[in-house]
């Protein structure tokens, strides 16, 4: 093979792997996870928080939450972090979250200085728990209702204005009000 | 009005570009040369239509016409005025405007500066740029008008991202994009040279400075991007790589790599192949980047609203472009092959490895930025790429670049050995390593190993730079643009090296929490909380904290950190406060507020932070230096008699016109 064409072959499936990134991206935005309207997987993972404790699934059956995926290391989970702290607040619906592949001691600190909006966080060190609920990329957040079904699934920051369109209408009128 | 004549000037630039792309290339080829005559005026057309869509959109933003839906969705009556003018390129359409814009730019300056050369050549090169604008231009027409109206019309705009109002961040787009795009001018040079079958010295003598002031302006643009994430995003870092810094970085490092294999291409006639794949590749990384943030592929802190339909069209038209540009390499370049040959230890190989590190650099930052798309492509689960990866694996590269260039510099062309100079490089590693030894020891003691060798090689490289210029000096001979270009430009690799060492080393930093009255210590440095007060701005409102930084009792700096919230879109901004020293920045960040008075604050010393951007600052200004040299001008007319005397090798004679 001629090595002036090991340029245009590289190209070609750098070009490959774009159309395939393309046609998955949908997915994260106007076609719906495969995961929706599914079980929410569950998990056993150590407590951030509360060291030698474990954040089970089994704990919110019942309770519509919201499951949070962030980690300190991602940039734009900075970004939505005040979004979270203002729904946790407002106290219509727990927040979960998932401390993604982080430095447990690096999660508690950012938790102590911008805030902790959530009622349970469980440490996925080593990002298993994430591949079971087909983490992309964090930030992510889902809605499970209280039959433990994933209703709707946010990729990217969180907003008060996304809450507002997608997440607070699909609430229960009793959670919801 | 304003809006449909804007549009009306896109739709005349993008039908003008499409002559200038056909006539450029069809002209030449063909050997018509009414056609090529034609060219530069097309040039001139499309810089007045592009010039008049830009003025357009800046009226609409300036007499807040919220009809137009770009200005809805980013401006507000409420905004300052210069913010209005920057938010043109506050989101997706308006910086692909910006983008186009800049294009025009650089084409009118290719037109102006290359259009005395041989003519086939020159339109050849804006026939090339003629596509990629005609490109870009179909793109924003097609999917990102920024023109399109809203009935009925806004009664105030959705304001401007509150982390994109700051002088700054005003500036970082349109500096970046002249870098970006201006890789798009060798490109072009590339693509005109293999259309052509020649390229020779002279080439690479017109291509040298087109290139050095599109990395110049580049290098410029992602530190002033940098400095904004540092005191803008609140949190103190300064580099995060984020996917689209990673496609800031890409077509730097590429780029980098160019303008040191031009530099062999133009003083020895090697590399040639080599030369025209980096040029290609610089401009690529350029288009895979705008691929990357604007289909929403990747998922960064900069990525305004994607859509997937972008993303397809940048897709194509990446692969036209790239994939045309690949092809014709593979076509041309083997009959461009260098003939000349050098010796294993001359300043030839030093380049090469130079380009191998650099390129190497490069791929392993691309690596790290696809690899949640590939990995997620080939179903092997999701995976997670952060600094963690990225630090490491970036220095594997560089460090032995450091120590290459400052070793390389004291080789000569063609001729083996470094024998020479190899008293001078000994003495200058020797007191690098004393002073990284030094810092090591003495300074701080939780320092790691890369303190001594980051600092070392940084003193090194410094001295090293300095040995031929001050040598030169000493014995009467005068200094070239281009050589004290080059020694200013490895002065601020190596400033920049021990500026980066230092802060990654020496960074103190916590989060505490106060309340008013109290204090804490954070390296050495004791944190007063003074007062809390309201803040009231044009378009936000917030609580400002009043901080005072005392050393050993003595006042260093009061700093007024703020949290402020924008009203329109409801969002909560930190606003750091830093006090600049010349040795450090002390940053305060106001937290959140943890009741019964207390507040969350982090406390930050970054030493040698400032010297990071000065570094990238010192690299441009080399990089200029050494652009303004003689010999660029004086190629100009060396071209000229060359253009009188000869054909084109591609038999194009026909179409030739003497200067």
């Amino acid at each position: 093979m001629n090595r002036y064409f090991v340029p245009l072959g590289s190209f070609v499936l750098l070009a490959i792997v774009l159309a395939i990134g393309i046609r998955h991206s949908p997915d994260k935005g106007l076609i719906q996870s495969p995961l929706i309207g599914k079980p929410a997987p569950s998990f056993a993972l150590p407590d951030l928080t509360a060291p030698g404790r474990e954040v089970q699934a089994s704990q919110f059956s019942g309770r519509w939450y919201v499951f949070n995926v962030w980690g300190t290391w991602c940039a734009e989970c900075r970004a939505e972090h005040p979004a979270l702290v203002a729904i946790a607040k407002s106290g219509v619906i727990p927040l979960v979250g998932l401390d993604w592949k982080d430095d447990d001691g690096d999660a508690r600190r950012w938790l102590s200085e911008l805030g902790d909006p959530y009622v349970e966080v469980a440490a996925d060190r080593d990002g298993r728990a994430a591949i079971d609920w087909g983490v992309y990329g964090a930030p992510e957040t889902f809605l499970v209702n209280d039959r433990g079904v994933i209703v709707h699934k946010q990729i990217g920051a969180m907003t008060a204005e996304i809450w507002q369109r997608d997440f607070l209408p699909l609430l229960p009128r009793r959670a919801g009000s | 009005m304003l809006p449909e004549l804007g549009e009306f000037a896109l739709i005349l630039a993008l039908l003008l570009s499409a002559l200038q792309a056909f006539f450029g290339i069809a002209g030449p080829a063909l050997g018509r040369a009414r056609w090529q005559d034609s060219v530069v005026p097309a040039v001139a057309g499309q810089f007045v239509m592009v010039l008049t869509a830009v003025g357009c959109l800046v009226a609409s933003f300036v007499n807040n016409d919220f009809s137009v839906q770009y200005v809805a969705e980013n401006s507000n009556s409420a905004l300052p005025l210069f913010y209005r003018v920057a938010a043109l390129w506050g989101a997706h359409e308006g910086s692909l405007l910006l983008w186009i814009f800049l294009l025009a730019c650089w084409t009118l300056a290719v037109a102006i500066g290359v259009a005395r050369l041989r003519q086939a050549f020159a339109v050849r090169v804006l026939g090339v740029l003629g596509v990629v604008s005609f490109g870009f231009l179909l793109f924003t027409l097609a999917t990102s008008n920024p023109f399109l109206r809203l009935d009925p019309a806004a009664p105030d705009g959705r304001d401007l991202n509150p982390l994109l109002q700051d002088p700054a961040l005003a500036a970082h787009p349109p500096i970046l994009y002249t870098g970006y795009v201006g890789f798009a001018v060798a490109f072009a040079f590339a693509c005109a040279a293999m259309l052509e079958g020649k390229l020779d010295e002279t080439w690479a003598r017109l291509t040298r400075p087109w290139a050095s002031a599109a990395w110049a302006f580049l290098t410029c643009g992602i530190a002033l991007g940098s400095w904004w994430a540092y005191y803008d995003l609140g949190w103190g870092g300064y580099w995060f790589w984020d996917p689209v810094e990673n496609a800031s970085f890409m077509p730097w490092l590429v780029g980098t790599a160019l303008i040191h294999s031009l530099a062999a291409t133009e003083k020895r006639g090697l590399f040639k192949s080599w030369t025209l794949l980096l040029a290609i590749l610089a401009f690529s990384m350029s288009l895979l980047g705008t691929f990357l943030v604007r289909s929403g592929v990747l998922v960064s802190v900069h990525s305004f609203a994607a859509d997937p339909t972008r993303g397809i069209f940048i897709l194509i038209f990446l692969i036209v472009m790239i994939g045309g540009a690949f092809s014709l390499y593979a076509w041309r370049a083997p009959a461009l092959r260098s003939k000349a040959g050098f010796e294993i230890v001359s300043r030839e190989s030093f380049l090469l490895f130079n380009n191998i590190l650099l390129v190497v650099a490069a791929a392993t930052v691309l690596g790290g930025t696809l690899a949640p798309l590939i990995s997620d492509a080939l179903h092997l689960g999701t995976l997670s790429v952060g600094p963690q990866y990225f630090g490491p694996m970036f220095l594997v590269s560089m460090l032995p670049l450091l120590a290459l260039v400052s070793v390389g510099l004291h080789a000569k062309w063609k001729r083996g050995g470094v024998v020479e100079a190899r008293r001078p490089i000994l003495i200058t590693l020797g007191v690098g390593v004393v002073v990284g030894l030094a810092v090591f020891v003495g300074a701080f003691a939780d320092a790691g190993w890369l303190t001594p060798v980051g600092i070392a090689l940084g003193v090194w490289l410094i001295l090293s730079s300095l040995i031929d210029p001050l040598d030169r000096l000493r014995r009467g001979l005068s200094l070239s643009r281009a050589v004290l270009g080059m020694t200013v430009a490895h002065i601020g690799l190596g400033v920049f090296a021990i500026a980066v060492t230092s802060v990654q080393s020496f960074t103190h930093e916590r989060d505490i929490a106060l309340a008013i009255g109290e204090s804490a210590p954070v390296g050495g440095y004791q944190f007063r909380f003074d007062k809390l007060e309201s803040v009231d701005g044009p378009n936000y409102d917030g609580v400002g904290a009043q901080i005072s930084v005392l050393r050993e009792g003595a006042l260093v700096a009061v700093l007024h950190p703020e949290k402020r919230h924008y009203f329109v879109q409801g969002s909560v901004m930190t606003e750091a406060s830093i006090a600049v020293k010349p040795t450090r920045n002390i940053l305060v960040a106001l937290g959140e507020d943890l009741g019964a008075g207390r507040w969350s604050i982090r406390a930050q010393i970054r030493p040698l932070i400032n010297y990071v951007w000065i570094a990238a600052l010192i690299m441009a200004i080399g990089g200029v230096l050494a652009l303004s040299d003689r010999r660029y001008r004086t190629a100009r007319v060396a071209a000229e008699r060359a253009a009188a005397g000869g054909g084109s090798a591609a038999g194009t004679a026909v179409g030739e016109q003497g200067a």
